[in-house]
């Protein structure tokens, strides 16, 4: 197992954020976490990079337990998260985010450096087109390229993304689970959080239903995607 | 303001597209044009009313907080509100090593000085940094005057009454003889200007180099050694993974912190260096030509003139803080002859000058590009909403 979370317990203040929430993640899987707008999906992601601190739980990576780390000492275990929405450095060009996300590595000149920043752009065309183009002009779904292809410069094991389709054109979306798919077959492990569940579904290996902080369902994307409650709740009945 | 504006920016792209050599040779150009500055006493740029050695000196020091405050405002993008808290230790450091408790001389002083600010920075930085935003301005408005309320009231830094006869830094050279030897190694004579005719003024000496009372030139030189000293170390730090990693900071902390960046460390990191340079700052203040501080010297208005100055510059950029703190520091002083309508004047001028260009006068590339790239699509969305209309 890659990663492991284990009754994992989040508070916002006195609120409960998350309650109790157990999962693993194989090597080489996608697995999407689905549900509503604040079921905790997010916050979930949120503690596994570091960036929340939990009230109970654990989260193991490669047999390590990691839960009090930074999320700077993370990243250089390989565990890479891309940020929901616009998480990029907007006032850096797109080639400087990029290297952002190689700060952990000390290879800057090497040629792995420059195979890594190959791939991004093969994956991506539109940023290697927009290299030298400020972040904060972008369109969303250039955006959303960027925060990718940034955490992938990390050479993470394990790829951590967040809504990756917000706020993005049908079209797009179809166009970054596609790169997604990729990026999962060239050998990176994959965790997505996502309201659009079809395509979450479609993508999944594994998939687990939160709701309103709990995992209310889990199962392999196929057989979610097939189930009549969850396309009542979360397809919108006809996909 | 439009014609200065577009001057500006024309300057800095100019800048931009210089080879290497080319920008060398001009910045040594720049120094020495500077040196030599107070001697040449240029008509109209030359305070009358009073010494312009001595302006020249708070032109180069104001500059020197600048670049160290905007270490801390630029590149970490954490407003310091109390900045001349640490002006004020360092130059109580020195003070009390030097004079008033102790008697070492002026450059054992100088690092120690350094150090305690640096210290001070850290004390204060550790338990505040992990607030963010607002928070820190009050905190650090509070240090500041903290600072000044303590050192009025510690005997052992010499209370209300400050402290005096900070020894000068060393000559170089003989000491001056009263009442007739003036000196150092050789004198240098400045020029005196009839309109546009300059003449050899050999009344108005400097001896070289002599840290007294009759000439304020020799400090100027070396406030402007050190700062040029400075500028060069912060140009290395800047262009280095720590000015990355102050930038991803600034811009996004969360996000930084995934990219791997331990952001409270070096938010801290940007405290210390811009204290330790406050405190140089301090320490050169206190040894300069009056020799003596008290606690009025560092009043809030300067905590607040220090910010204006990176602000006015540009934050961000090594030498908008450069241009931002000479002008602080010389405008009231030029327009010493409107007298009481002087402070009028450079409020006016402060005013003026965040409204017409918000971003300072010589922001970062980085600025400029994104501006240049908002007003393209500002354009590009003018003519679509125009079309529409038009449909």
């Amino acid at each position: 197992m890659l990663l492991e979370v284990e009754g994992l317990c989040v508070n916002y203040g006195h609120i409960e954020a998350i309650r109790d929430i157990s999962f693993g993640v194989e090597e080489g899987q996608v697995v999407s976490l689905i549900g509503a707008n604040g079921a905790g999906k997010t916050t979930t992601l949120k503690t596994i990079s570091g960036l929340r601190t939990v009230r109970a739980g654990r989260v193991v990576f490669e047999g390590k337990d990691i839960t009090t780390l930074p999320p700077y000492e993370r990243v250089a275990l390989r565990l890479s998260q891309s940020p929901e929405g616009r998480g990029v450095f907007v006032g850096m060009t797109v080639r400087e985010n990029l290297d952002m996300g190689a700060y952990v590595r000390n290879d800057r000149k090497s040629a792995a450096y420059r195979e890594d920043l190959e791939r991004v752009f093969s994956l991506f065309p539109r940023l290697q087109e927009r290299e030298r183009q400020v972040a904060g002009t972008l369109s969303g779904g250039e955006q959303q390229m960027v925060a990718m292809g940034r955490a992938l410069m990390a050479r993470p094991r394990l790829l951590l993304l967040d809504e990756p389709s917000m706020g993005l054109a049908p079209k797009l979306i179809q166009q970054i689970f596609a790169i997604i798919r990729e990026i999962n077959e060239q050998g990176t492990t994959v965790l997505v959080v996502e309201q659009n569940a079809a395509q979450a579904l479609k993508l999944a290996d594994t998939a687990h239903i939160l709701e309103t902080g709990e995992i209310v369902r889990s199962g392999s994307g196929a057989e979610l995607a097939g189930d009549d409650s969850v396309k009542a709740a979360y397809l919108g009945g006809d996909v | 303001m439009g014609p200065v504006r577009t001057a500006l920016d024309a300057m800095a792209r100019r800048w931009a597209g210089m080879p290497r050599g080319a920008r060398v040779a001009l910045v040594v150009l720049l120094a020495a044009f500077f040196y030599v500055l107070p001697l040449v006493r240029p008509p109209v740029v030359t305070t009358q009313q009073i010494d312009f050695g001595g302006v020249m000196f708070g032109i180069a020091a104001f500059a020197l907080v600048a670049v160290g405050l905007n270490i801390v405002i630029g590149y970490a993008g954490l407003l310091d509100l109390g900045y001349v808290g640490f002006y004020a230790v360092g130059a109580y450091t020195t003070g009390v090593l030097t004079s008033y408790q102790f008697h070492w001389s002026f450059f054992a002083a100088l690092p120690v000085a350094i150090v305690v600010t640096m210290i001070t920075g850290v004390l204060l930085g550790a338990p505040t940094l992990r607030v963010r935003g607002d928070y820190l301005a009050i905190v650090t408005l509070g240090f500041g005057e903290i600072i000044r309320l303590a050192v009025t009231n510690v005997e052992w830094v010499g209370a209300a009454a400050g402290i005096k006869d900070i020894p000068h830094p060393p000559n170089i050279g003989p000491d001056p003889e009263p009442p007739f030897g003036t000196g150092g190694l050789f004198t240098i004579p400045s020029l005196s200007w009839d309109g546009l005719v300059p003449s050899v003024d050999t009344g108005r000496e400097t001896p070289f180099l002599v840290f007294g009372a009759v000439s304020a030139i020799p400090y100027y030189w070396l406030v402007l050694t050190v700062l040029i000293l400075v500028l060069v170390a912060d140009r290395l730090v800047k262009d280095s993974r720590v000015g990355r990693a102050w930038e991803a900071t600034r811009e996004d902390e969360d996000a930084a912190e995934l990219m791997g960046v331990p952001t409270f460390r070096f938010k801290l990191l940007a405290f210390a260096l811009g204290a330790a340079i406050g405190g140089l700052s301090g320490a050169l203040y206190a040894s300069s030509q009056g020799g003596y501080i008290n606690p009025q010297s560092f009043p809030l208005l300067l905590s607040i003139l220090f910010v204006a100055a990176v602000i006015v510059g540009g934050a961000g950029n090594r030498w908008g803080a450069v241009l931002g703190g000479a002008l602080v520091a010389y405008l009231p002083e030029r327009f010493r002859e409107f007298s009481d309508f002087r402070l009028l004047v450079f409020g006016l001028a402060l005013m003026i000058l965040p409204v017409y260009r918000p971003q300072g006068l010589l922001p970062p590339r980085r600025t400029i590009r994104a501006r240049a790239a908002q007003e393209e699509i500002d354009e590009l969305e003018g003519r679509e909403s125009a079309q529409k209309e038009v449909l």
